[in-house]
Parts: structure tokens; sequence; C-alpha cells
């Protein structure tokens, strides 16, 4: 994966650069030593490494809008960085480039209850804005797998998901507001505590724009009461079509469960290996039903998928009888990873979407694929929105086996894509997937997209090098090639 | 004056191109619908997009329906009862306020206007189903985004740009959704009687709880009387229940005993809570008689009462609180009142939209809340990197946008 080239002039001025953002950010704000920069080198896409210029840890606003108003007035590039937990390389440092860690941003702002919003500082993470509320009944719906360790601005940026995404939607259904500072040090907010904004919608433009927009440096998110139970269903198919039936089968019958999540047998084996979640390990496809609400609802609910997985040949169903039970079932799953990291070295998590009903097709095709690479790929599934984590097995002590997994990924990319699915579902475009962005677009819709950059951030000093394959000027972006004189379309109707 | 009606998205691209190539401003309509809301346009032609019509595809098993921008909302909402599916932000119809019947227009004009109704505090607005589109932006170039997959972070989300931007950046040919499994059964707990102030707090207590209130609205008595043949002499407090039977039962229960001391109250279900919602979604319960002028304003939910009670209304204003009281609906007489709104709003935050202007008032002028001075400047430059020549429904949202 090819980087910008380092701005050698930037780099000759690091030390300039440091006094002066040392004036703005005193004490220990601005880290410069190799040892201590080391820290940030990578984020949750560890293959990719590369230490920044420096690292900034600004405590305030206004510090946030001083460092860029000097980066954009200097032409120095700004990397900015949350958690550091991006699957997709969305927080990789450049040479040339301050990275701007928003982790002192970590206080919750305001709880209010009554409008059902928690104010919050972009450091504070996923997982903490839950237990700040979760007293009170609460809770924030979406949750990726690292919540425990992400940042709130982090899935901002990124638009995080998680497993109850179809019910309760991702990170940009469950916003209302953010402050944000653009590059020229503008700082401005979008929402509130409110439901709707006039003019533009730019805080759902701002969600999912993998820190090119803007550095956020304050969330109002919704929260909403927890729901009054929750039950699951674990089922075992004989192969991943009948699994893939279960769920169109569940979703036709009008029912929209809290989480349902598919395992393929690599992944079941090594879960259980793992945890040993009492999976049954003579089924090709697993499937955990989750359903969530008032007692009366699940109670029905659960009847109802149980008799379609049997419809559709389910050939081990087991219902949770209590919250003990429902946990284990998900023990397994949410283990899956690290169950995968006992089996192999290394694994690379894709992370992409397909039409549900493709599934059959994909697997299959994954399967020839691991064949041909020689790599072996274990499956976790975001059954109900049709998010795809395949798992692709190396070693990256074996040369040239990183690269092939990387080769091996792409193909699934571009499969997924095929099928009419989409390159990611919720980790991101990042470095990872940037040269894979052509296969999705073409010019035109691309540097459409480049030109919503060009409104908010004109020298592309924010996070240059990922999401886009190519940068464009903006001058020459915004060239229109007109023809005058044209004939006016004879074949259109007019009156 | 020329009106012009594409076929299919090359001739709109065609079009597009033309008023480029001569700098011709287009006004983009579908049905005209929601013509009269918001600011007029002053456009050199008018650019019709009612021939681009039809579903061209509907899985009703993966949640996703495509359509060509031009589609009645009427055909896509028959076409998803067939399924018992439905379009859960429940979009608007403006018909009840601009020419007393319904008019429900297309799925373009439903996207570009990001309609949504009393279920938007559950289920969001159009712009949280909004799945992917293609269209032709100012520069007479065709793009795309987004895709058909209810989970994608691929690129920017241009969805939410588009959603709510009143055809000034791009005009969609084609649009795809998410759908989702109709409710089986619905039911309405009303408490009656209850002041404003009572009302917010018991919407909050409703929507705080595990009951999954769908739906949150207080209609005092004034506006209540339009409500219902015999005239309910009282102010209804309505929260609405959705979903399988047993369930509803169970919440319905749950729902009374938490809200004794507010009253008891009854339920009403099927058609006739349906009706009443409808009522609701539509501002069908204002008076909108030619002197008046009709205002939505978007406020923090708690706080609508407490809004509404320094507005100090008299006389022959009326109003009603939707989405728990984060949506009120004002009817009101005379002019002048864009400032005191928004005067009013500053210190709780949300806008106030002049939906209707009566005749010749000053406050038509500016029916969108002003924006923040960067906010505009920010906008204005998507505005300009989206249609350059400013050919697209110039003028629609703000005099510059």
């Amino acid at each position: 994966m090819k980087m910008p080239d380092p701005d050698q002039s930037i780099m000759a001025r690091r030390d300039e650069i440091a006094e002066a953002l040392r004036s703005i950010v005193p004490g220990e704000g601005v880290i410069l030593s190799d040892r201590e920069l080391q820290v940030y080198e990578s984020d949750g896409l560890t293959a990719y490494r590369q230490p920044p210029l420096m690292a900034i840890l600004p405590q305030t606003v206004e510090q946030v809008s001083q460092v860029l108003t000097y980066c954009h007035a200097e032409g120095i590039k700004v990397v900015p960085r949350g958690s550091g937990t991006s699957l997709s390389g969305g927080a990789l440092p450049l040479a040339d480039a301050i990275l701007l860690c928003m982790g002192k941003f970590n206080q919750i702002v305001d709880v209010d209850y009554d409008n059902r919003c928690a104010v919050v500082q972009p450091g504070v993470t996923n997982l903490g804005i839950t237990k700040a509320v979760e007293g009170r009944g609460f809770y924030y719906a979406p949750d990726p797998s690292s919540q425990i360790a992400c940042s709130i601005g982090g899935n901002v940026a990124e638009n995080a998901g998680g497993v109850h995404c179809l019910k309760y939607g991702l990170t940009t259904n469950n916003l209302l507001g953010i402050e944000m500072v653009l590059i020229d040090g503008t700082v401005l907010r979008f929402g509130g505590k409110h439901l709707d904004s006039p003019g533009y919608d730019l805080l759902g433009l701002m969600t999912g724009s993998e820190g090119l927009l803007g550095v956020v440096t304050e969330v109002t998110v919704r929260i909403l009461p927890q729901p009054e139970t929750a039950r699951a269903l674990l089922l075992g198919f004989s192969s991943s079509e009948s699994a893939g039936d279960c769920v169109a089968a569940i979703i036709s019958d009008g029912i929209i469960p809290g989480g349902m999540e598919m395992m393929d047998k690599p992944a079941i084996e090594a879960a259980e290996a793992f945890v040993k979640a009492g999976y049954p390990l003579d089924v090709e496809a697993l499937l955990i039903v989750e359903l969530d609400g008032p007692q009366a609802e699940v109670d029905y609910l659960i009847d109802q998928v149980s008799e379609i997985s049997k419809k559709c040949g389910a050939i081990t169903s087991r219902i949770s009888q209590d919250e003990e039970e429902r946990q284990l079932f998900w023990a397994g799953r949410k283990a899956a990873f690290p169950a995968v990291g006992r089996l192999t070295p290394d694994y690379y998590c894709m992370d992409g979407t397909i039409p549900r009903n493709k599934l059959p097709l994909v697997l299959k095709r994954m399967r020839e694929m691991s064949e041909h690479y020689d790599l072996r790929v274990a499956n976790v599934f975001h059954a109900g929105d049709g998010n795809l984590h395949p798992l692709i097995m190396y070693d990256a002590n074996n040369p040239g086996e990183l690269e092939k997994a990387e080769d091996f990924g792409s193909d699934i990319l571009k499969l997924c894509v095929e099928v009419g699915g989409v390159l990611t579902g919720e980790h991101g475009v990042g470095v990872e997937k940037r040269d894979l962005m052509p296969e999705m677009f073409n010019e035109i819709d691309l540097n459409q997209q480049l030109r919503v950059k060009c409104a908010f951030d004109s020298k592309a000093l924010l996070n240059p090098g990922k999401v886009f394959p190519e940068l464009h000027r903006c001058a020459e972006l915004g060239r229109m090639h007109i023809h005058k004189g044209k004939l006016p379309f004879p074949d259109i109707p007019r009156f | 004056m020329s009106h012009i009606k594409p076929e299919n998205a090359g001739q709109l691209e065609e079009a597009i191109k033309w008023a480029l190539s001569e700098e011709e401003s287009m006004e983009i309509i579908g049905s005209g619908s929601k013509q009269r809301l918001g600011r007029p346009v002053k456009a050199s032609h008018k650019l019709d997009l009612s021939a681009l019509t039809g579903i061209t595809l509907y899985e009703p098993e993966e949640l996703v329906l495509s359509a060509r921008a031009g589609t009645s909302l009427n055909e896509i909402q028959d076409e998803l009862a067939k399924h018992n599916q439905y379009m859960a932000f429940e979009p608007m119809d403006y018909g009840a306020l601009f020419k007393g019947e319904a008019d429900a227009g297309t799925l373009g004009g439903m996207i570009a206007c990001n309609l949504s109704g009393p279920r938007r505090l559950k289920a969001g607005a159009a712009r949280d189903h909004f799945l992917g589109f293609s269209g032709v932006s100012g520069r007479g170039e065709t793009f795309k985004s987004g895709g058909r997959v209810v989970k994608n972070v691929t690129g920017y989300d241009l969805m939410k740009l588009m959603a709510g931007s009143y055809g000034t950046l791009a005009v969609m040919s084609d649009i795809t959704i998410k759908v989702l499994p109709a409710p089986p059964e619905e039911k309405s707990y009303i408490l009656y009687g209850l002041s404003d102030g009572e009302a917010n707090r018991a919407m909050s207590v409703a929507l705080n709880s595990s009951c999954e209130v769908s739906s949150a609205a207080h209609i005092p008595q004034i506006v209540s009387d339009k409500l219902t043949q015999e005239a309910e002499e009282r102010a209804m407090t309505v929260l609405r229940l959705e979903g399988h039977g047993p369930s509803i039962a169970y919440r319905a229960d749950k729902l009374a005993s938490l809200l004794a001391d507010f009253g008891t109250g009854s339920l009403i279900a099927g058609q006739q809570s349906r009706s009443l919602w409808q009522k609701v979604c539509d501002a069908e319960i204002l008076s909108v008689s030619g002197e008046r002028s009709i205002w939505r304003v978007s406020l923090p939910p708690a706080q609508g009462s407490t809004f509404v009670d320094s507005l100090k209304l008299e006389g022959q204003a009326q109003h009603y609180y939707d989405w728990a009281g984060g949506l009120l609906w004002l009817s009101l007489i005379g002019d002048h009142n864009a400032s005191v709104l928004r005067d009013k709003l500053k210190s709780i935050g949300g806008h106030a939209t002049l939906v209707r202007s009566a005749k010749d008032v000053e406050d038509a002028k500016s029916p969108q809340h002003p924006l923040e001075s960067g906010e505009h400047a920010l906008m204005k430059r998507i505005k300009d990197n989206f249609d350059p020549k400013a050919i697209l429904n110039p003028g629609r949202l703000y005099a510059d946008l």
C-alpha cells in the first residue's frame, strides 16, 4: 500500500513545528521521542506501521482549533486519532503529519434523561456511555466488538456498527448532534438535542467520513431504555443455505431480531475449542438469534422463531432459559476473533456486505479461493444485515504470505461488489480498501465525493492517503467542461 | 419557460447538460405536492420527473426496494402492503396543509424533503432508510452513491447530503430504500384532560420506560375538536403501541400503571388508531384558513411545553405536539412570528420553519431557520461543488442555496 510521499520540507521543520505546537498545548501535550511515538505507530490494522511526525494531545476545543489553524496556515498534514482501534487503518500515521490524539477528551458532559440523550467528549469509550447511564436503565445502542476500547469520536468517524444494527441502526442513526473543528480552525455545531436540523444534513455527512472532513470535539448521542429482557436461540444447520433460508424466513415473517449472527464450521470449531459454549460440532452453520423487548413479546417471538427454524430444517435447537445461558451462547461468537487467533499466527479480518440471498454463492466461491490461495478462512456473519467478516488465516513470518492473504481479501471484497454488495459494512475504507474503491465507484462518482472533501478541506491536509485512491487538486475538480451551442436534446418531451 | 420531461436517466443528464451550457436554471418537480413548501424557486424552466417511474427492484426478504425518482408514493406503499411491509419512518403527506386533501407525492420528493412522521421517535426519518441513489449533479454528470445493502460505510454518506437538500445539489433518478415488516397490530393509549406541562411529563415517563412507545403526541383541547366527529371536549395525550398482539396487551397494561398518576386512560385500536396518527402526521388537525401561518418547530422534547408557555399564545392560535414534545405544530395569525419564535428558541435549541404562510407577510422571506455563519458558508461551498452555476432549484432552501 503506497502512502503519499512525505513532504521533506515539513519533516525538516520538525523542531520548529514542535515548539509552535507546544505553545498551544503546553507540557506533555506534544510527544516527540521515538520510544513514546512507538505507541502510536499503528491502529487496529497492525500490518501497517508508521511513526507520526509527532503526536499532539490537546485537552480543550480551543487547543484543537488553534492546532488546526496553525497546521492549516503552515500546510502541515493532520491525522486524527481516537482510541486507535480502526481495523482499516483509518488512524494510520504519516511520517510528515502530526497525529492529533483525542484521548484526553474523556468526560461525560451531560446526561439528559428527559430528552433521552447524553453529551460526551469524543474520547469517551463506546461502552463508557452505556456505563454512565445504565444505573438509570438506559444504554447506547451501537455496540462494535471493540466497544470496551473504541472511542465515540472514532465511532462517529467510522459510522461504527455492531451486532444490533438491524434493529437499532448504526452510529449515524443514533446521533443527535456534534461539535467539530474544520481544518482552518472554525468550530461548528450540527444538531443538538432535537431531532432534525435546517439546511444540509452535515451531521449525517460527517458520520463515517473517516477523519477526512473535520475533528469531532463533542458528541450528543441518543440513549434508549434497556429492553426489559432478552433471550436467544442457538440453531444448527446442515448447510449454510438452510441457515440463510432461516434468516430470510424469520424476516419474511415480520420479525426483526435484536441480533442475528451466523458462523461457519471453521468458526464454530475455533470458538468452541476456545470458550466451550456448548456449540454443536456436527453442523455446517450456526445461527444465534436474539429477541429483545418486553417479556411477553420475547416469549411470543421465541416460539415463532423456533417454529420457523424447524420448518427450515434446523438440526439442533436450544433456547436460552436464563441470562447466564444467553451470555454463554454469545460467548463463543464474541470470542470468535481471538479463537481463530489461537489457530494461526496471524489473521486478517475482512468486512464486506452482500445481499443476504447471495450468501451460499459467496461462501462457495470463498472456499474455492481458500483452496487457490492455500489459506484457511473462517466466517462470522452479521446475518440480519448481510455483513460478512471472513477471517483469513496466515503466517506473516512466511515470506509472501501477508501479500497472499491481502490478495485473497481483495478477491473476497471484489466478489461482494460483484454480487451487489459493498466493500465495507462497518470497518471503513481507510488505507486497507482504498485502492479497491474503483471496484465500486467510477471516476465521476469518486470525483464528486472528492468535491465534498474540497468544501471542507481544500488543501487536503486532513487524513490524506485514506479512502481515496487518488487525490486531485480542488482547482482541477472544480473545472467544468461545457459544450456551448449543443442542440438541446430534441428527443426529450417538452411542453 | 419550457417544461422538460425526461423519460429516462440519459435524457435527464442531457437536460441538465443543456441547462448548464445555457446557464439556465431549472425548478425540479415530481408531482408538485410540496411546491409551496419553503422558498419559491424563480427558475427559467421546469424539470419534471414525473415520467421517471417504476419500481425496479423489490426483494421483501432483503428489506430493500429501488424505484425511479418520479414513482408515486402511493404505488410504492401499495406494493409494500402486499407483502406486509412499510416505510417505517411514515412520510408526512403535505396535501392536507396545501390543498385540503391527501397528495402523497413521489419517492424523489420524499427523499429530497427528508420526510418523516410520528414514528420518527423510534424509526428515524427518510434519511435513516435511504440506502443509495443515482443522479445528475449541477455539473451535468451522472454519479451514484451508496448501494442496496443496509450496512455500508464505503465512501462518504452522500445519501445524508441528498436527503433534505430539496433538489439543490443534484437531481436523483434512481433511489434505493430500506423497508421493514409492518407491525401486525397497533393500539393507542389515550390520557385525557392533561395540561401541556403534565402531558410533556407523561410522554417523557412513557418514552423512558421499556414499553417501546413508537409515537407520542399531545393535542390540546382547542385542536382536538377537529380530531373526531363527536368533538372530543378534552385534551388528548396519545401514546402508540405497535407490534404483535400479546406484546401490545402487555405493554398497554404496564403503561397504564406507570401513568396512573396522570389519570385513567383508554385504548383505541386498529383503524381508529391509524386514522388518528395519520391526522397527527399530516397536521390535518390544524386550521389552515387564509390568514393563518403554519409553523413547524423542532426542539428538545422535554422543553416543548415550556417553550409554548413562553410564547403566551392567545386567541385564535392553535398548537399541538408530536415526537413526545420534540415537534411542535403551530397555526398562528399575523406577521412577525418568526422573530418571536426564533428568539425564544435561542436558549433551548432547535429551529422553526414556516411551512405555509399567510399572504404577503414579512415572515415568508425567511421560511427556513437562519443558519450560523460558519455553517452557512460550509453549506454554500458544498452547493458550489455540486452545482457551481446554481442551475438546480436556486434559492429553494436559502437565498444562496
